[in-house]
């Protein structure tokens, strides 16, 4: 091998991680931290890139991470602005602020973080299976630098693969994200158009984005993300790819496009077990997204997180039955209020787009001050009193 | 049986979360379709955002047609 690491036959880590986002990443610096020693694995040329995502955060998630840096922050956000499909403007009062990122550094700067607290990071490193030893997960395969087949056992290997994520499935947890839950999602970066700076636009409606939104998140004085996701059963009919183009020509005519990606969110439930011998699941892997925004850097973070300490704590204890704790805790952090989200957007996406607009009219009406998100929330629900019955149920 | 069609892919893994049978391998710029396990399902299909995949009218695996 010319360049790159080189593993010896019978190389062993306490702690391997597969994937090197966020999560992947946080997950790592947090058990390096607690003195394990940790390997990631990251398929990609790069950790960071390809970006596949809007890339906002809010400032109260992220400071619990890393202190914001002008360095990977293109825009700082005070405004949301949410359009109706009759073109009724919403500002609710978002009693804070937030960022948008550049994840190709922030990724990066995340990854520099864990390899600080010690943590190894391997580049074109695609695991493609996992050691199994009677149920039992004790490393992983990995194909390095597309061509050398290894294995490299662990004791605990925690998945943070993505939306695209097999680790879990190949130890036999079930986490396919329903069709219905996938957002299937398509995103411009666009320069030379006019935007607000400090504004987040978000549109709703069957025609821009079926069981889903669309959204313009500035980056700077004339670029922003411009993308969309649809639920996956609209597909059916149309591409997501196909309603961007749509709308960017009719409001963006003139704008350079910089890039087109394409992506996955998945807004669902986190996955019912995320947990196994040996085997943990972190952010996208573990459906741990917030089901009704659709993001997942700081719920993923978070779970990172959790999932490091208990797997590092385990490894120091020398008790790996502990990494079973970490679905409780997840549960308790964040699970449970994505569970009751997660019944909001159900029925927030089934509402047509006379509804919308009646929702749009009223909200309207009230000042800006008195429209929190919480409050725009239980107007939103008293327009449908069919509705509210079923909220109570939420809360109860 | 679903095909790639075209190159349009962005590999961004959308087809694999969805896919009941796990059949599908996504590599740093390439994907494959392992045709034994596929059952036709065309979840991968509608999930696309690019309109990459389609699914071609044939005998499925239970012998009827798809």
């Amino acid at each position: 091998m010319g360049f790159g690491k080189s593993f010896p036959e019978f190389d062993y880590y306490d702690i391997v991680v597969v994937g090197a986002g966020p999560s992947g990443t946080t997950a790592a610096r947090f058990a390096a931290l607690s003195g394990a020693k940790v390997l990631v694995l990251e398929k990609d040329r790069d950790v960071g890139y390809p970006v596949r995502c809007g890339e906002a955060v809010s400032h109260e998630g992220l400071v619990q991470f890393i202190e914001p840096n002008p360095k990977w922050i293109a825009s700082t956000v005070k405004y949301f602005k949410l359009v109706a499909p009759d073109g009724t403007v919403i500002k609710p009062n978002l009693n804070g602020f937030g960022y948008i990122l550049e994840r190709r550094i922030f990724d990066y700067e995340l990854a520099k973080l864990a390899a600080n607290c010690g943590a190894e990071i391997v580049t074109k490193a695609y695991v493609n299976g996992l050691i199994l030893n009677d149920g039992k997960v004790e490393g992983v395969k990995v194909l390095l630098n597309n061509s050398e087949q290894i294995e490299i056992r662990a004791k605990i290997v925690i998945g943070a693969d993505g939306v695209e994520s097999r680790v879990g499935r190949w130890a036999g947890l079930n986490t396919t994200c329903k069709l219905q839950d996938m957002e299937s999602a398509a995103q411009m970066t666009l320069t030379n158009i006019d935007i607000e700076p400090d504004t987040c636009y978000f549109y709703f409606g069957e025609k821009v984005a079926p069981g889903g939104y669309l959204w313009i998140f500035p980056k700077g004085e004339n670029t922003a993300n411009v993308g969309l996701g649809i639920a996956g059963i609209y597909g059916r009919q149309r591409h997501a790819l196909s309603y961007l183009e749509e709308f960017v020509e009719k409001r963006f005519p003139s704008a350079s496009i910089l890039t087109v990606i394409a992506g996955g969110v998945p807004c669902a439930k986190t996955a019912d077990k995320i947990v196994t011998y040996g085997l943990m699941l972190v952010g996208d892997a573990a459906r741990q997204v917030n089901p009704v925004s659709g993001g997942g850097i700081i719920s993923g973070m978070i779970g990172g997180k959790i999932a490091g300490q208990i797997a590092g704590e385990a490894i120091k204890k020398n008790d790996l039955n502990l990494i079973f704790d970490y679905e409780n805790e997840w549960r308790k952090t964040l699970g449970q209020r994505h569970e009751r989200y997660y019944k909001i957007k159900q029925f927030i996406y089934k509402f047509s787009d006379e509804k919308l607009n009646e929702i749009a009219r009223e909200l309207s009406k009230i000042p800006y001050e008195n429209l929190t998100l919480k409050n725009l929330f239980f107007t939103a629900v008293k327009t449908q009193p069919s509705l509210i019955i079923e909220v109570m149920k939420l809360f109860i | 049986m679903v095909i790639i069609k075209d190159n349009k892919c962005d590999f961004c893994g959308c087809c694999v979360g969805v896919c009941p049978e796990n059949c599908i391998e996504l590599y740093e710029a390439k994907i494959e379709i392992i045709d034994e396990i596929c059952t036709d399902c065309g979840k991968c299909v509608w999930a696309c955002p690019f309109d990459v995949l389609e699914l071609r009218v044939t005998k499925s695996k239970k012998g009827e047609i798809a």
